[in-house]
């Protein structure tokens, strides 16, 4: 683990982030076996470390945007558990209402501008809050989360060269889970995927993303940083997703094998990593993680029977929304 | 009153409200000391500056992209999107992204931002430089689309788009950026929704967007020589679109031409001759027809391109037959 530079509070916060995080997926991955969830959903277990590390880096001004797997960044940017499984039953007290759903979640309020369900859909708007920012005289910061597969998309180049030209404060950070979809990223990706940012003059680093406080600390920095005008930058977070590309891809073994999953849930698990650095530094004992761990699993299941009960919205909405007046 | 071009017109209306509202600010190519070619923001960057009338790369959906991240986080972004043709480019930008944050967010998120670019052919600048793809975008619910038929709805429908909270696609005629109109000093705002009856008649309505508008007026000219009177209306935006003043028309004369540059096939006059259709079947004498551009690329060679777009006499041949009760029975 990289070296402690924050106080016991901060470190229990993040660890209770990743362990909500964690839990809303497994929940979620249950309500979609038990045919409870309309459509499907993209499972973000695996990847904690990734999301709560930069987003304990952010405030509320700073603002993020999501992808498709971005349950793990909505939790870590303060969303509540209530309207989140809302939205993915569809029920009108969900962050959108209901009209967004598991791909669509944005939480105006904690600076989530929405997951997108375009592959690097949000790059373009992520540079442009930045843009905004700096034209406005603004000192946050947009951080655009990404999965390696999207480095894929021509709108990243696009966009970085401008971001670059400009200083603009944006932290590309991509979530490197191994795997596009389907295929193995080496298959997709020809040569260095942080050579491509570097080529834009644009300073890049590649972390440990099952390190919660590696992620936290660097991110810190270049935010820091990004704030003085000295950005943009780029993060390649090394992670690793526990489910398919989707919570119906079960039998995945034609493109990955069960030994190499359980390498990384039993050896790499950024929870259970983080844990056992709480519990040798003294900071928790494993009773308080464990009445930690209950408490949270208890916020989940209420959530979900309360999101189960929820009314779905009326009729009269599917019309509204459209345009703002 | 004054006259002024459709290129000054509009240069006028985003530098009046770039003075009234510190967020509004112009992305694109070329737009800063080139002014774009067409010379339409020519002035703008030096009383402005580079950080509001921003020149960017040649990518365009990198930066409709930022207009619509910038657009949610505050800002009301113009984008210059040089040719129409390209909105080919920026359609995952625009259909997917500022089309549909509003409604996805159940109403969170906003996207106030103009995309202004143009359309027209017959300038002799061949496929990828002549197209009228309105239609696209119209077709896209949470998009606003707005085609301004001189300076005077130019200047109008422009102020009125940098205000709206939705992103609104103004395609400008390229043709016409040298036409001038009367446009008054003082300040005014065309609201959106709002049809422009430019002519008054009581044989047939001609509804034309765009560049077909001074098609159309050409066409009534003729038409009253022999004693057919047109009325001629400017829907001057198509979403929303003004149903009502349309339709009120077509009760009246009975007869309808739609006419607008884009393809004929699954276009905007198709989509408003189908309403007519719907709304005001009983009050027809005759098939409301339709008049778009011929589904063919557009060609380079004047011989061929000019064949490509509806005329004034080809706008008065049909309505003399709509008249005379010949294309009742058309097969």
């Amino acid at each position: 683990m990289a070296k402690p530079k924050t106080n016991t509070e901060d470190y229990l916060r993040m660890y209770r982030q990743m362990v909500r995080i964690r839990t809303f997926e497994d929940n979620a991955n249950q309500l979609y076996l038990s045919a409870k969830m309309p459509g499907l959903t993209h499972m973000y277990s695996g990847e904690e470390a990734v999301a709560v590390g930069i987003c304990e880096a952010l405030t509320d001004d700073d603002r993020i945007t999501s992808t498709h797997r971005g349950h793990g960044h909505c939790v870590a940017k303060g969303a509540e558990f209530k309207a989140m499984f809302c939205e993915l039953l569809g029920k009108a007290e969900g962050y959108c209402r209901g009209k967004g759903g598991s791909m669509h979640i944005a939480d105006q309020s904690h600076g989530n501008l929405g997951a997108n369900a375009i592959v690097g859909g949000s790059m373009g708007i992520a540079t442009g809050s930045a843009l905004r920012a700096k034209l406005q005289g603004k000192d946050d910061v947009t951080v655009c989360f990404f999965g390696d597969g999207a480095t894929a998309q021509g709108l990243w180049y696009e966009v970085m060269n401008m971001a670059a030209l400009w200083n603009l404060p944006v932290i590309y950070a991509c979530e490197n889970n191994g795997y596009s979809e389907y295929t193995k990223t080496e298959e997709i990706a020809a040569g260095s995927i942080m050579a491509r940012a570097e080529a834009f003059g644009i300073e890049s680093h590649q972390v440990d993303g099952q390190d919660v406080l590696a992620v936290n600390e660097l991110t810190q920095k270049l935010v820091a940083r990004a704030r003085k005008g000295e950005g943009p930058f780029f993060m390649e977070l090394m992670t690793y997703r526990y489910h398919g590309h989707h919570v119906g891809d079960i039998n995945r073994e034609y493109y990955r094998s069960k030994d190499e999953e359980k390498d990384w849930k039993e050896n790499r698990d950024p929870i259970i990593r983080f844990r056992a650095f709480l519990v040798s530094e003294g900071i928790a004992s494993e009773e308080e993680i464990e009445a930690m761990n209950a408490e949270i699993e208890k916020d989940a299941a209420e959530a979900v029977a309360y999101a189960e009960k929820a009314p779905y919205p009326p009729a009269e909405e599917v019309d509204m929304h459209v345009y703002a007046d | 009153m004054r006259e002024i071009t459709l290129s000054q017109a509009v240069n006028e209306a985003l530098a009046e409200e770039m003075r009234r509202d510190p967020t509004v600010f112009i992305l694109g190519e070329d737009v800063a000391e080139a002014g774009t070619p067409f010379k339409v923001l020519s002035g703008l960057v030096e009383e402005f500056g580079t950080t509001r009338v921003i020149d960017t790369p040649i990518s365009e959906p990198g930066f409709v992209g930022m207009a619509v991240g910038a657009a949610m986080t505050g800002a009301r972004p113009v984008v210059d999107l040089m040719f129409g043709d390209f909105i080919y480019l920026v359609m995952d930008q625009l259909c997917n992204q500022a089309a549909k944050q509003h409604y996805m967010s159940g109403g969170k998120l906003t996207v106030p931002m103009v995309l202004r670019t143009n359309l027209g052919a017959t300038r002799r600048s061949a496929a990828q430089h002549s197209q009228s793809l309105q239609a696209l975008v119209a077709h896209i619910p949470g998009l606003k689309v707005a085609l301004p038929s001189s300076a005077y709805e130019a200047k109008g429908l422009m102020k009125t788009a940098i205000r709206d909270n939705n992103p609104v696609v103004i395609f400008e005629d390229k043709l016409m950026y040298q036409d001038k109109a009367p446009v008054p000093e003082e300040e005014y705002l065309i609201p959106f929704g709002v049809a422009n009856v430019k002519r008054e008649g009581r044989d047939i309505t001609l509804i034309a967007t765009s560049s077909m508008v001074q098609v159309a007026e050409k066409a009534a000219v003729i038409l009253a020589q022999e004693g057919i009177e047109a009325e001629v209306i400017d829907p001057r935006t198509i979403v929303p679109l003004d149903e009502k003043t349309l339709l009120d028309s077509v009760r009246k004369t009975s007869r309808a031409i739609v006419i607008d540059e884009g393809h004929q096939s699954y276009g905007v006059t198709a989509e408003i001759a189908s309403r007519l259709n719907e709304k005001a079947f009983y009050h027809l004498d005759a098939p409301v027809l339709r008049m778009g551009a011929m589904d063919v690329p557009v060609p380079f060679s004047p011989a061929l391109e000019d064949l490509t777009v509806p005329t004034p006499e080809a706008v008065a041949e049909n309505a003399r037959k709509l008249c005379s009760g010949e294309l009742i029975h058309a097969a």
